[in-house]
């Protein structure tokens, strides 16, 4: 195979040392900070609400994320209960776990006033227009789920309780 | 650890010095490392000044003109017709047309050959490991006309289960399309085998050459296949460009493809007369430019020798391989390296696919996460998502390496818990 071309030795002691690991940047557009990875690895609410009068699940087809939410809304529009569930990276499943922790005793009229901007901003980390899509799905699941009533509408489901699924754990 | 250094086939470091873009830093001053190359590959300044020559001493439209700069742009684009001719080796230049990608080319068989010759009950026999491309255009068909899909299955270790193929070929099946490696497992299929199967059923071949011509030598005669087609962009050259080869017969019998300017013999107000090959399936301007650019690239490659790029890029896989198993909680996907071409995909336990790429990048990786447009492989698979290391002779195994050690960092990251 080496018969065609000249020969060339890989020496890597010798060559320049072109390749050396940066130490990641740790200021507010860093991605993966702190508080990011706490909401992923420690999630506010993650499993289904007990008496869920609504709930919503969507999906991005082109990265598999996955976020379904469950709300128990009284009569008065408020949220007494909100849980959310799902599978994907990082940033999908912390922004779901941040927008379900924001809006636990909140009210139906303030999940409609909280447009795509708000959900950015409550995220904190800068994100390009490709992750913006990961961290807008539950924010897109929550504005559907409002006006998603469920059939069972308030009565406990039958084995609903706090999910043991962990995120980001594909088998 | 120098004198047990392996003699490479080639030199990637002098190779390197002829694609600028190769030198860039990027973020905090990182350097490139660019292992996206099954999406596209990057250019020499070769190729990228045979575009500025083109452009600046010998731009006209082709075929057209009775003008000497029309001369000087047709002779340019028929060069490159021979050139991709004698790469692919080709029985004759009318059998080799220009399309605009991989894409192009197989919706251009889809839609004539498949049309003229696929009936309701038919059959086209594909496999569990297609891209979107080699997919879509098919089930589109069958969908009109009433034509059966079928799959030759992948085995876990992800390669074709040909022992499959007799029973999933029989009277009806009239095509059979498949690709020459897998833009995600990157196994390499045994092309000349599924050919011989299936033209003794009487089936015609495709084969979805886009991850294969750019990665390893390619005779069309040799592997006997009825249409093989790929793209410039993922073999040094421009994107917009791409090639289907055809059977002379077949080509000849089949009906165009899109109408218009060059593709006529004779035009009246309301019939046509189509042109010979390989104008019959070359409607409008051509991708006059990408094509020429695609000469060059072509050029290039030849010097290099595609029997030293793939033997180089087995010597890449096998490292990566190597490092990656090494790093805990990585599950690769497809073949032993000695089945694969430059690509190697993996998940990272834990870890999506997507935040995985995102870390890299930080390291000035450049990998390519997600589905890779083979979401029934991934299902297949079990996997929502994964994350592709993919190769050319520009890489270096310190790249490969540095993948491997980006990859710990990336799990440091998300285990400080």
């Amino acid at each position: 195979m080496a018969a065609a071309a000249p020969a060339a030795r890989a020496d890597f002691a010798a060559a320049p040392r072109l390749f050396r690991l940066q130490t990641m940047p740790r200021d507010e557009d860093e991605l993966y900070q702190e508080h990011i990875l706490e909401h992923y690895e420690d999630p506010y609410h993650r499993g289904h609400a007990p008496h869920a009068t609504h709930a919503h699940e969507d999906d991005n087809p082109l990265c598999g994320d996955v976020v379904e939410i469950d709300l128990a809304v009284d009569p008065q529009g408020k949220i007494d209960e909100i849980y959310f569930d799902g599978d994907g990276c990082c940033i999908s499943q912390a922004a779901a776990s941040m927008l379900v922790e924001h809006f636990d005793q909140k009210s139906v009229d303030d999940v409609k006033r909280f447009n795509a901007e708000d959900m950015l901003r409550l995220f904190g980390a800068k994100l390009t227009p490709n992750r913006q899509k990961c961290c807008l799905l539950s924010w897109r699941v929550l504005q559907a789920a409002i006006y998603s009533p469920v059939p069972n509408n308030g009565q406990p489901k039958l084995g609903a309780q706090q999910s043991p699924a962990r995120p980001g754990k594909d088998d | 650890m120098s004198t047990l250094a392996p003699v490479l086939p080639l030199d990637p470091q002098t190779l390197r010095a002829d694609f600028p873009i190769l030198a860039i830093r990027l973020h905090d001053d990182v350097p490139l490392v660019y292992l996206d190359n099954a999406a596209t590959t990057q250019r020499p300044r070769q190729v990228i000044q045979s575009l500025v020559d083109v452009y600046e001493k010998q731009y006209a439209n082709v075929h057209r003109g009775i003008h000497w700069l029309s001369d000087q742009s047709t002779d340019l684009f028929e060069e490159t017709r021979e050139k991709v001719r004698a790469f692919i080796n080709a029985p004759a230049r009318e059998q080799v047309i220009f399309t605009y990608g991989t894409t192009e080319g197989i919706n251009l068989v889809a839609r004539s050959w498949g049309v003229a010759n696929i009936k309701a009950g038919d059959e086209i026999l594909l496999t569990e490991m297609e891209h979107h491309s080699n997919l879509v255009p098919w089930q589109q068909l069958a969908q009109e006309r009433g034509a059966v899909l079928r799959h030759i299955p992948i085995t876990d270790d992800g390669q074709l289960a040909l022992e499959r193929m007799p029973e999933l070929l029989n009277e009806r099946t009239k095509l059979v399309a498949v690709c020459h490696v897998s833009n995600v497992l990157g196994t390499i299929n045994p092309i000349a085998e599924i050919v011989r199967q299936a033209h003794a059923a009487g089936a015609v071949v495709l084969v979805d050459a886009a991850q294969s011509v750019p990665h390893m030598p390619t005779d069309v005669q040799a592997l006997d296949v009825d249409f093989l087609a790929f793209s410039g962009h993922k073999m040094l050259g421009p994107s917009g460009v791409g090639i289907l080869y055809g059977r002379r017969e077949l080509l000849e019998a089949m009906p165009p493809f899109l109408g218009g300017g060059s593709m006529i013999r004779r035009v009246k107000l309301d019939s046509f007369e189509p042109a010979e090959l390989p104008a019959k399936f070359e409607a409008g301007t051509p991708p006059i430019v990408p094509a020429i650019g695609l000469g060059a690239a072509i050029d290039y490659l030849n010097a290099i020798g595609l029997e030293n790029i793939h033997a180089y890029e087995q010597i890449l896989t096998a490292r990566a391989h190597q490092v990656l198993e090494a790093v805990g909680g990585v599950r690769l996907l497809g073949p032993a390296p000695e089945h694969k071409g430059g690509i190697v995909s993996f998940t990272l336990e834990g870890i999506h696919a997507h935040d995985v790429a995102q870390l890299l990048d930080r390291q000035g990786i450049a990998v390519r996460a997600g589905h890779h447009c083979a979401m029934p492989l991934h299902k297949r698979l079990g996997k929502n998502a994964s994350v592709r290391a993919s190769f050319y002779f520009y890489n270096t195994l310190a790249e490969v390496e540095l993948l491997a050690t980006a990859l710990a960092e990336t799990k440091r990251i998300f285990r400080k818990k």
